[in-house]
């Protein structure tokens, strides 16, 4: 039998209940939430049911909601089913003052690096990673580039030097 | 009916059947001529530079057809163009120019001899260009000296050509303690050269 979003969905629901909230299905890919901290057991739980083995991590990143007070950093999951070809979108909110969430590197060898790229580009601190240091920027880089705290052009910037360019 | 094809039939004689580079300024007699030591040395400076390209991108195919035979920079003295800034005077940066390839081109540059020129070619290499984000160097001028800016989005082979003419009055007209003096050394330090 295949593998469908509803099977997936009451298999999760059995297990953890009212902790998974805001199911969705955009594009026929279904997408759940939870607290942050629980991260790992779904992950987990995803990894091992013998009936959802999601056992593949296809990409993990970070989005950033300027306006969502307390929950300005998505940590987003996506999941793949190699047997059933199913994906799964999985995300969590942390908030940006203190980015801590579990890593899944333990579980996932492919999170390594995505975890190191998602700390490069949005500052998530990845708790037990094993190198969490700039994947991508230049070492000496003291923010995150994909933070929208940026304006498109900052007049202020000193790297750029437009003295020649008829610019001010 | 096609349109017909028209060559080139109009014979246009060589204006001399060799070209060689006019002599320096001085004084001539019976077996012997006397000028200056800079201008013989700039002379032969000036039309062998060897060029080390540091392709990076886009403008690197417009760097390709400057060295083919149609626009051909060899009849400029740069035929030979190396791939080990040991043997080069010029280095030539083409492209953009990411900020953490900045230290490569930096150490690129201090690993050629002394005299070295520098030739930025292409919007990117001289000011970063269409690329005014956090991972792009806003120049190359922020980490090594440079002498001769191209600018165009690539430039035209015509346009670097033309950018190569004014190092070669560069190296020409160089004076030979130039690389000695102290305003060259405080130049060298605000990149940090010793």
């Amino acid at each position: 039998m295949a593998l469908t979003n509803e099977i997936i969905r009451s298999r999760l629901m059995e297990k953890f209940g009212e902790e998974l909230t805001g199911w969705e299905e955009p594009y026929g890919m279904l997408t759940f939430t939870s607290d942050k901290n629980l991260n790992l057991k779904v992950l987990q739980f995803l990894f091992d049911d013998p009936e959802l083995g999601f056992q593949f991590m296809t990409d993990l990143t970070a989005v950033h909601y300027p306006n969502q007070e307390g929950k300005e950093l998505a940590v987003v999951y996506h999941l793949h089913n190699l047997k059933e070809n199913v994906r799964i979108r999985y995300k969590i909110f942390t908030n940006i003052q203190k980015p801590d969430v579990y890593t899944a590197s333990a579980l996932f060898s492919a999170a390594n690096w995505m975890e190191r790229e998602t700390f490069d580009f949005f500052g998530v601190n990845f708790v037990g990673h094993p190198n969490l240091k700039r994947i991508l920027n230049v070492e000496e880089m003291e923010y995150f580039p994909l933070r929208k705290e940026y304006p498109l052009e900052d007049q202020k910037r000193t790297d750029k030097d437009d003295e020649m360019f008829g610019r001010d | 009916m096609a349109r017909p094809v028209q060559y080139n039939i109009t014979d246009k004689p060589l204006e001399k059947p060799y070209s060689i580079v006019q002599g320096p300024e001085g004084y001539m007699g019976e077996g012997f001529f006397a000028s200056k030591l800079s201008d013989v040395v700039g002379l032969a400076r000036k039309n062998s530079i060897w060029p080390l390209p540091f392709a990076t991108s886009c403008c690197g195919i417009e760097f390709m057809a400057l060295m083919a035979s149609h626009y051909d920079l060899a009849r400029f003295g740069s035929e030979r163009v190396s791939f080990t800034p040991r043997q080069c005077d010029l280095l030539m940066v083409i492209g953009t120019i990411a900020k953490k390839m900045a230290p490569v081109v930096k150490q690129v540059y201090l690993q050629m001899a002394e005299p070295r020129w520098v030739l930025a070619m292409g919007a990117c290499a001289s000011s970063g260009g269409i690329f005014d984000t956090y991972s792009v160097l806003q120049g190359i001028d922020q980490v090594i000296p440079v002498d001769v800016y191209v600018p165009g989005c690539p430039p035209r082979p015509e346009a670097v050509i033309d950018g190569f003419l004014r190092v070669q009055e560069l190296v020409g007209s160089e004076n030979l303690r130039r690389r000695n003096s102290p305003r060259y050394k405080e130049l060298m330090e605000t990149y940090g050269i010793q």
